[in-house]
């Protein structure tokens, strides 16, 4: 009686996981189940890192209208707009970000779009909402004697905000820019909600070929993480490269 | 050269320059003294519109450049800076903080030539006294070159010429404000506004910083100095300049202020300060 036990035991925790990892290789390799999980990988990629560099760009638009000095109508107008475009942005979830443009946004203006350009899209304008206020924290926090010296030597706003200002704000708001960027990739699992191929939809079909949910969500998970760990370290290292002119040689 | 013509200056309610008049011909080393509070730093800062004037005029080349219409860019290429603080761009090396402004300067120039020499077929349609083609002297390989040089020609002067490649955070402060100083140089200003130069420096520093001060003084560079330093105000000042209340209360040349200042106020400050 006593030696069932062990033997039980290791049928529970050996058995089932080594029937379930058979049937996931099978599912992954023989019924070509890899092409969708590179698809959802190449698409999550796509997605945050075209969102990113569109959220960048947004940003440090909004960002820079933001800290310009007020005393103009123009100057004003364009921070009401601002304000109004982040405070959307930030006030919805993504994945009612992607409805609104996907279900009501392109019929009402009859735009033929995918749900990955759809995707990219709205990953742009959302991170673009919470970059800027990232970015205005970094333009902050560049010295104001920086902008003045730009400009007692001539130079424009914009030129001396482009040379000099964003430079250095990018550079101390490097580690929340990565986390920025860390968040996009998780979010990009709500994308199946317009229709567009991820890593969710795409586990979650070998899943439901093999009738078996364990593995193939462990190993999304895992390649999640991987992904995230590779970015992190990618994101040291540029920083330690923006930090060359801080250092004392 | 700058005529300051009734400068007013206020930030909310609080009046700092009630009408300031000063006239500063080419050559002219101005010093600035007063108490804190006084509104020399403003007075120096309103002079190139880094704070904007809430009224009178000053006129520089015969431009009003308190006048908000004006492209003031193109006016404080001709009035060179130094701040407290250094403010050396943290993001460029040594010799890129003096080679910037030049370069941006040069470039921007081209680009306009280029633009109206390319447009001017078309414009010249409508004229009835036909342009020619603006000729472009230089390509940008050349606008660079020559600022590099020109920038390593002013780090030689200062005696930098080693730290070329270097980050400012890995100067020491004196070297720091030589650097700014050379970086004000490299526009060929036609006149240095100077605030407070060496207040933000070691005593050990502050002689390095006031010999090449000096020795711009020697070489005829008109400038504005903002300074606590009475011994070089002594020396090398043409005029002196003493401001309380947002006032000039007294003008006069360096041997007559110190010797016999006409002021009770300026008497009362000398005394504290000598």
């Amino acid at each position: 009686m006593t030696s069932i036990i062990p033997v039980l035991l290791s049928k529970i925790v050996f058995n089932t996981p080594i029937k379930a990892v058979n049937k996931f290789l099978d599912t992954l390799i023989n019924a070509k189940g890899y092409v969708k999980v590179l698809e959802g990988l190449q698409n999550t990629i796509v997605i945050s890192v075209i969102g990113l560099v569109i959220g960048i760009l947004i940003g440090t638009l909004i960002a820079t209208v933001r800290v310009v000095p007020k005393y103009k109508v123009l100057p004003r107008v364009l921070n009401g707009i601002c304000s109004v475009y982040v405070g959307f942005f930030r006030g919805t979830p993504m994945a009612v970000q992607l409805l609104l443009f996907y279900y009501v946004m392109l019929p009402l203006f009859g735009i033929p779009m995918s749900g990955l350009d759809v995707s990219i899209l709205v990953f742009g304008l959302n991170s673009g909402a919470y970059i800027s206020e990232l970015m205005r924290a970094g333009i902050q926090s560049v010295d104001p004697g920086q902008m003045e010296a730009g400009r007692a030597v001539g130079l424009s706003f914009p030129v001396t905000m482009i040379k000099i200002v964003i430079p250095q704000a990018v550079k101390n708001i490097l580690p929340t820019l990565g986390n920025e960027f860390i968040a996009l990739i998780k979010e990009t699992s709500v994308v199946s909600f317009v229709g567009a191929a991820n890593l969710y939809t795409a586990f979650n079909m070998i899943g439901s070929n093999s009738y078996e949910f364990m593995v193939p969500f462990l190993v999304m998970a895992l390649i999640y993480i991987v992904v995230i760990m590779l970015i992190t370290l990618g994101i040291k290292i540029m920083e330690r490269r923006l930090q060359k002119s801080d250092r004392r040689n | 050269m700058i005529d300051v013509i009734d400068l007013k200056k206020s930030f909310g309610k609080l009046d700092v320059l009630k009408g300031v008049n000063v006239t500063i011909a080419k050559g002219d080393i101005v010093c600035v003294i007063g108490p804190s509070g006084s509104g020399k730093s403003t007075f120096l800062r309103c002079l190139n519109c880094m704070e904007d004037p809430t009224g009178g005029k000053i006129i520089f080349h015969g431009v009003n450049i308190a006048d908000m219409k004006v492209d003031i860019n193109i006016h404080r290429r001709k009035m060179g800076m130094v701040f407290q603080q250094f403010n050396l761009f943290a993001n460029k090396t040594v010799i890129e903080n003096i080679m910037l402004a030049p370069v941006h300067v040069g470039l921007q120039d081209l680009r306009h030539a280029k633009t109206a020499n390319f447009f001017l077929p078309l414009t010249n349609l409508f004229r009835k006294n036909k342009r020619a083609k603006a000729e472009i002297a230089a390509g940008k390989a050349q606008i660079k070159a020559e600022a590099r040089a020109n920038a390593e020609r002013l780090l030689q002067r200062i005696g930098l010429a080693d730290k070329a490649n270097v980050y400012p955070s890995t100067l020491s402060g004196g070297q720091k404000q030589r650097v700014a100083i050379a970086r004000a140089l490299a526009m060929n200003p036609d006149v240095i506004l100077f605030d407070e130069p060496t207040s933000a420096l070691d005593p050990e520093m502050v002689g390095e910083v006031l010999d090449l001060m000096k020795e711009l003084a020697a070489d005829g560079m008109t400038m504005v100095v903002v300074t606590h330093e009475m011994g070089f105000a002594k020396e090398v000042a043409s005029r002196i300049l003493f401001m309380d209340e947002g006032r000039i209360l007294e003008e006069n040349s360096p041997a007559e202020f110190f010797a016999n200042p006409k002021q009770p106020r300026t008497r009362e400050f000398l005394s504290k300060v000598l």
